[in-house]
């Protein structure tokens, strides 16, 4: 079996050591930084997630990528995710093709149906309308990625007719993947759209996605599809030590859940919660390389996937404490999991 | 003692699966029913929710002792009242403007007591609303459990309200009654049990002011 490994960032405002936020200009080009690394330390992918937040101040993760491509020879580059329902399905392939070229041939995109929803007003849709505007949406998406001429009409942009839609790609269709939080309908349509699946998951038990992967696989076999990758993505943070990681991790992720609680309709954390999250049922890969790894490793197995993306950071982190993470994922966590898997 | 009822679930996203799943390992005979024809739900049904039956909204709610409303808030306007009309229904829906979008009249903190409004001739039960998805199966335990949780009924109905109490002991919580309808707003997103792990007591003490002045 052939693992891959990412890091995913939704570009989380950094502290100064004094806990100062540094600017969102700053947080940016840290963000490059932290992509440099991921390559240096051997990461397979680099990820960035569309926010339009104070804390999470990342509405064109593409750019970044962008600078990124620009200092890496090898690793893949992407959204984590690309919030497609309040985006143009053409801007959006236009761009990451156009990170395609950059890259010469990196690109991957993951679309989302967008649990952060701020980016619905921001560019005036109507949140009462992502079921239809997703399912209208991916679907242009998966013509555009064809390559060919499109001919589309929708409810949700105009239409086209026998468009060529450009940069062309050089070598056929980028990685396109389906980030899915917990919605069974929306597993089946990654499998109809061909798109690959993500599954994202922030909370309780892992295991219980293990179904869904199974829905995938049956789901793609059904539509006489060839198999497709299934991976996932969960937060975290390594550190030296397990004591370390947590306490650096813990007071960060207690403020920024505590904040979305009350829209997202999360319970507030508390020490338990954390401790339940951070061991080895729950769905936080926070400690040390040994502990993530034995984690990673063993949850890989159970959702049958073979990409694994640590949504790293958390706002409040600096810069440091997110370069230490980064290296101790790709020199020691990673190939302890690769052996735990071998 | 009698068969249990079978139990619709309208809704086949995040919710309404786990519901399905909780009540089928309940003993419950489960219909569940997601936008349209039962065939596409089919495959979602035979890997997600084993044991409960894939079919048409009019046919499982025809069928059904007990209806579970676990559709997003802003589709509740596509349900037909008709449909519903005679029928024991446990509204396990949030009004949820940051994710669903703002909807006027839900903006005043009814959101239970609309729906019942909607649905006349029904017997509406708000519960299995404030224990999140992810925890609904991990949380639940057997009658007597040192760590069994709490969880809400509220109903303006006192048959409809000790049936349903019946079948969330059934699913693996403590019911804890409220007094009507209206005092079940305890149990909405920012309330004081809202995805809250509380025991039988912690959770009287939690909702007993609030609901006795919404009471």
């Amino acid at each position: 079996m052939t693992y891959t490994f990412g890091l995913d960032t939704f570009g989380d405002r950094n502290d100064d050591d004094a806990g100062v936020p540094l600017s969102h200009a700053q947080t940016i080009r840290n963000v490059v930084e932290e992509g440099v690394l991921a390559e240096q330390v051997g990461l397979d992918f680099f990820g960035i997630g569309e926010h339009h937040t104070d804390f999470f101040p990342m509405p064109a993760g593409d750019v970044v990528l962008a600078a990124i491509a620009a200092r890496t020879q090898k690793i893949r580059l992407g959204s984590a995710v690309t919030v497609l329902s309040s985006d143009d399905p053409v801007r959006v392939f236009q761009r990451y093709s156009t990170l395609n070229a950059i890259s010469g041939g990196r690109a991957e995109v993951i679309l989302g149906r967008g649990s952060s929803t701020e980016s619905f007003p921001l560019f005036g849709y109507d949140l009462a309308d992502y079921e239809e505007l997703f399912e209208e949406k991916s679907a242009l998406f998966a013509e555009l990625l064809k390559g060919g001429p499109v001919t589309w009409a929708g409810k949700t942009r105009a239409p086209l007719l026998n468009q060529d839609v450009v940069p062309h790609t050089e070598s056929g269709p980028f990685p396109a993947w389906i980030g899915v939080g917990g919605n069974p309908e929306s597993v089946v349509r990654a499998a109809r759209l061909g798109f690959s699946l993500m599954l994202a998951i922030i909370g309780g038990r892992p295991a219980r996605f293990a179904a869904y992967s199974q829905l995938f696989r049956r789901a793609l076999d059904k539509l006489g599809r060839p198999a497709l990758p299934v991976g996932v993505h969960s937060p975290g943070h390594v550190a030296a030590t397990d004591e370390q990681a947590k306490a650096e991790f813990w007071p960060r992720w207690r403020d920024l859940v505590t904040l979305v609680a009350d829209e997202r309709g999360f319970a507030i954390p508390t020490e338990e919660s954390f401790d339940w999250d951070t061991g080895p049922d729950g769905s936080l890969y926070v400690g040390s390389p040994e502990t993530v790894a034995r984690k990673i490793a063993a949850n890989l197995r159970v959702l049958q996937a073979t990409r694994f993306d640590l949504k790293y950071g958390m706002p409040g982190l600096t810069h440091d404490q997110l370069m230490t993470n980064i290296e101790l994922y790709g020199t020691q966590v990673v190939p302890r999991v690769r052996e735990l898997t071998g | 003692m009698a068969p249990p009822p079978t139990v619709a679930v309208l809704g086949a996203g995040h919710v309404g699966p786990v519901i399905a799943r909780l009540a089928v390992s309940a003993g419950y005979p489960v219909a569940v029913a997601g936008r349209g024809d039962p065939a596409d739900i089919e495959l979602v049904a035979e890997l997600i929710m084993p044991g409960a039956r894939p079919q048409w909204a009019a046919d499982a709610v025809a069928d059904a002792g007990i209806v579970v409303l676990a559709i997003p808030l802003h589709r509740f306007a596509e349900v037909d009242p008709g449909l519903l009309s005679g029928k024991l229904v446990v509204d396990a829906m949030n009004y949820w403007p940051a994710s669903d979008g703002a909807i006027d009249a839900f903006e005043q903190g009814a959101s239970s007591e609309i729906v019942a409004g909607r649905l006349a001739g029904a017997a509406v039960i708000k519960a299995l609303n404030h224990i999140g998805y992810h925890e609904l199966e991990d949380r639940a335990r057997p009658p007597g459990a040192p760590d069994r949780r709490a969880a809400g009924v509220a109903g303006d109905d006192p048959a409809a309200v000790a049936a349903i109490a019946g079948m969330i002991d059934r699913l693996g919580y403590d019911p804890v009654r409220l007094a009507n309808l209206r005092a079940g707003r305890v149990l909405q997103p920012g309330g004081p049990v809202f995805g809250a792990v509380l025991s039988r007591a912690e959770f009287e003490l939690a909702v007993r002011e609030e609901a006795r002045s919404l009471a």
